[in-house]
């Protein structure tokens, strides 16, 4: 299908429900970086008043999309319209000042500079050089209202703000701009649950006012619940445009964007999952302010799952697990035998390998080759007398990037050229050199593809059935549920429901998971 | 709830770093099998961008010398002029050159080292002390080498226990280091009576002057420690991503103090080949070496910010510095003009470094981890 079939209209029924002018019109927008066509003829068409949702897997477009959209890039070929004149954002600035606001999913504040300053960054309000603070808090208060936060102090440091009140910061400043099109490149990915239906009503709030919102996620039952149209890219083509983003179903969007049905694809279980000794015992572990008195078991062969929200501690528990936070009390047992606090070193020593939360800036030498990140955990065993056996890491690396499938194959390649799924791997085949017994997996397959997502869940029931305990983090609750074979839910830094994975639903889950922060939501 | 970190909530796909590497990998991946990053395999450790760039420093030196053959043909025209000049600019470089060594691994270890110069002053001053001299000569190298390789570990204790910033943790130890070695000295200049150790600058074997074989052998033993061993994997690992080092089960703490020891150790070496060349020592020497080591580091290709350089280049960097300063010199021109030119060389240097590896962003996104 190509993209101008897509837009004629075979590609889903067009949605008459919006009644706002078109502002954004796109038509056969090309970009190619080099050696590659990131844009190859995408077509969108953004109403006044709406939220148009953009969807597709990582390296479809979006990101190289919004950064034509906000003046980071310039188009090679094809127009941009925006109300109703052909436009060439020469820079960022002139796209906030024709009305187009980004908000990154990074988002770009000062964090030094307090609301009213960072709302107003670049364009503050002035007389005779000096700035009118006073003019300005009083302006912030009055986007801060619009926005539903009035209770936001505007002379607060932006630093004092949990990660939603920085996100209302962005939208503030996007609003001092007098913005129409607001493009949101996956607000939801900071915030946790309760936060994410803040989020929605600010966005109802603005497009109510005839505001234009794009809003970017991987989250098909957000965008259920807030998009009114979507447009599906795959490999910098529109595949679908202007699609009813409440009635179309799932396995149709999905299919756009991949051509596969499904979005989660488990390996089957095994028929009886064969569990070893203990492996890991974790006994009263506690961090003040983080989590408090978790104990649990890994037996060899089993995947443990935790559940819980951002924030909830489960991060920083794996963390103190592996010694790389120490523990106040408590105690982390390999095999029966105790582990130094604060030892990662130990930890490795014992058997554990970990893969962090953020690849890259907790895993991953970006400018370095694959194999010596593949490596890095392991390079001193194939080492003689101090000197590193470079062909030997190659071999081993070439075995596991031939084994999880990665690719580019070529083992030599700087990591930084993959995709979010190729570097996980890379930092999960780390761990499968030597002799790692236990893996402790925190939020593995963020940032990663639909299809990358299904090899490593692959990988992760191999390891297991080879005898490897496995300690996994997700905020997914399906991915959790469809990996795990006990599940642990932790709210507010405490283990509040430990069962098989079969005996617990995601409304189960999530219903633990949420309850404490709803009532902290209402006394806030 | 608000307890961890908000660099640790950021989802792993977001640093808008390289927005269209981000892109393109995405895309490359399906078809994207070909095209390595390098042929040179055997030289990896520099990466196929340190080679193009060691290439590019050496064309910076042929350029010089092309400039100072049309300055001064009546000396280029004589072969014998031209290699005596060329040992006499090595041998000018082989102070520094030893002591950008040291400065390469610190650096790329995510570290500088300021206080480099006043190791080197320590250390000659204590080695040239009558209490020393006694020892003869094997008891002068000894300490000097004893005397750096100390104050390395102290400030790589400082550093990586002490947790404070290497800019100021050197910086206080150049400070300390040339008091306690005016002290030592008593401000007077020692003079060293050790035949032995004044004989090294000024012997020659095979028509090469010791202290050139000294820099080699230097060069040599850093390219492979940096290259072929455990430590120069650590260096690289410490000082790309020291959070990732550390989650893959290095001890980042005990790198970096060994890191500053083994540039103590350079200014140890160094001391003794300074001593060598003045046959003296006093708590000025040295002075400024660390501008001039570090520039060197900057010009041959190393981030400041740490993860990746060369030891080719730094030595390539110094050895540039040292044809500048030589040609000025044929020349009968000012040290102030010399100066000058150095500062805009590194300017360059920087400026192209950026403009090659984006290593501004990579700068900013470092003091991030680092300030969090």
């Amino acid at each position: 299908m190509t993209g101008h079939d897509a837009v004629s209209g075979t590609g889903g029924t067009p949605v008459e429900t919006t009644t706002g002018e078109v502002v954004l019109r796109l038509t056969d927008v090309v970009k190619t970086f080099p050696g590659v066509r990131a844009l190859d003829g995408v077509q969108l068409e953004v109403r006044a008043g709406e939220v148009h949702c953009l969807l597709g897997q990582n390296g479809a477009g979006k990101s190289t999309l919004i950064k034509v959209l906000a003046g980071v890039h310039r188009p090679d070929s094809g127009h941009v319209e925006w109300l109703g004149e052909r436009v060439a954002f020469a820079n960022p600035q002139a796209a906030m000042r024709a009305g187009i606001a980004t908000i990154y999913q990074e988002l770009d504040l000062v964090a030094d500079l307090s609301v009213a300053e960072n709302a107003f960054l670049g364009h503050e309000p002035r007389r005779f050089g000096f700035i009118r603070r006073g003019h300005m808090a009083g302006r912030t208060r009055q986007i801060l209202d619009r926005l539903g936060h009035a209770e936001m102090p505007p002379n607060r440091m932006v630093r004092a703000l949990p990660a939603a009140g920085k996100q209302v910061v962005s939208m503030a400043r996007a609003l001092s701009h007098e913005a129409r099109l607001i493009i949101m490149d996956e607000p939801s990915a900071v915030l946790a649950h309760d936060e994410v239906e803040n989020l929605f009503r600010i966005i109802r709030e603005l497009t109510a006012q005839g505001i234009a919102v794009i809003y970017i996620s991987h989250r098909l039952e957000e965008i259920r619940e807030i998009g009114d149209r979507v447009t599906v890219l795959k490999d910098g083509r529109t595949t679908a445009a202007n699609l009813p983003a409440r009635e179309t179903p799932t396995s149709d969007l999905v299919s756009r964007m991949t051509g596969r049905d499904i979005e989660y694809v488990f390996p089957d279980r095994p028929a009886e999952t064969v569990v070893g000794d203990e492996l890991l015992q974790v006994d009263g572990l506690t961090r003040t302010g983080e989590f408090a008195d978790v104990s649990l078991t890994v037996r060899a062969g089993e995947i443990v799952g935790i559940a819980g929200l951002v924030g909830s501690g489960r991060s920083e528990l794996l963390e103190t697990i592996y010694g790389a936070r120490a523990a106040e009390t408590g105690s982390v047992r390999m095999a029966g035998r105790a582990l130094r606090p604060g030892s990662v070193g130990a930890a490795v020593k014992a058997g554990m390998g970990m893969a962090p939360e953020e690849r890259k800036s907790q895993a991953l030498l970006l400018g370095e080759p694959i194999y010596r990140n593949v490596t890095l955990a392991t390079f001193a065993r194939y080492a003689r007398f101090g000197f590193t056996n470079m062909g030997r890491e190659r071999a081993e690396a070439d075995r596991i990037a031939e084994s999880l499938e990665m690719r580019p194959r070529d083992v030599r390649r700087a990591v930084r050229t993959l995709s979010g799924g190729n570097q996980q791997k890379v930092v999960v085949g780390r761990w499968l050199l030597g002799d790692t017994k236990l893996l402790l997996l925190d939020e593995p397959t963020r940032g990663v593809d639909v299809g990358a997502r299904a090899e490593l869940y692959q990988v992760i029931r191999q390891l297991a059935a080879q005898g490897v305990g496995v300690l996994l983090v997700s905020s997914e609750v399906p991915e959790v549920l469809g990996l795990a074979d006990r599940v642990l839910v932790m709210r507010e830094g405490r283990v509040v429901r430990t069962a098989p994975a079969d005996e617990l639903d995601e409304p189960t889950v999530l219903d633990l998971v949420i309850a404490g922060s709803l009532m902290e939501g209402a006394a806030a | 709830m608000t307890d961890s970190p908000p660099t640790t909530k950021l989802p792993a796909q977001s640093p808008p770093v390289d927005p269209a590497e981000t892109e393109a990998a995405g895309h490359a991946t399906p078809t994207a099998t070909a095209g390595p990053s390098g042929g040179l395999s055997w030289w990896h450790g520099d990466g196929g961008e340190g080679a193009k760039r060691n290439l590019a420093l050496i064309g910076v030196l042929l350029a010089l010398f092309v400039i100072g053959a049309a300055t001064r043909w009546d000396l280029y025209a004589n072969p014998d002029w031209v290699w005596a000049n060329m040992l006499s600019i090595l041998k000018l470089a082989s102070v520094v050159g030893v002591v950008t060594v040291g400065m390469t691994f610190v650096i790329i270890g995510g570290g500088i080292d300021l206080s480099v110069g006043a190791i080197v002053a320590l250390a000659g001053v204590w080695c040239t002390t009558v209490a020393t001299q006694s020892f003869g000569a094997g008891g002068m190298i000894f300490t000097a080498i004893i005397v750096g390789v100390a104050v390395g570990l102290v400030n790589g204790t400082l550093i990586a226990y002490g947790r404070l910033v290497p800019f100021i943790a050197t910086l206080a130890m150049l400070v300390a280091a040339r008091g306690l070695a005016a002290e030592i000295s008593q401000k007077q200049t020692q003079i060293s009576q050790n035949s032995t150790i004044n004989g090294i600058a000024s012997t020659d074997l095979l028509g090469i002057p010791l202290l050139v074989y000294i820099l080699a052998a230097v060069v040599a033993a850093g390219w492979v420690l940096l290259n072929r061993t455990t430590f120069g994997r650590r260096t690289v690992a410490v000082g790309g991503n020291p959070e990732a080092a550390r989650l893959a089960g290095i001890n980042v703490k005990l790198h970096t103090l060994l890191l500053y020891a083994l540039s103590g150790l350079c200014c140890g070496i160094a001391a003794i080949m300074l001593t060598a060349q003045a046959t003296s020592a006093q708590a000025a020497m040295a002075n400024l070496y660390e501008l001039d080591a570090i520039a060197a580091v900057i010009i041959g290709g190393t981030l400041l910010s740490g993860g990746r350089g060369t030891i080719v280049g730094s030595l390539l960097g110094v050895i540039i510095f040292a044809t500048i300063t030589n040609l000025f010199a044929i020349n009968g021109l000012s040290t102030e003009a010399q100066n000058m030119v150095k500062g805009g060389i590194i300017v360059a240097a920087v400026l192209i470094q950026q403009i090659q590896f984006g290593s501004l962003s990579q700068f900013f996104r470092r003091n991030r981890l680092t300030t969090s």
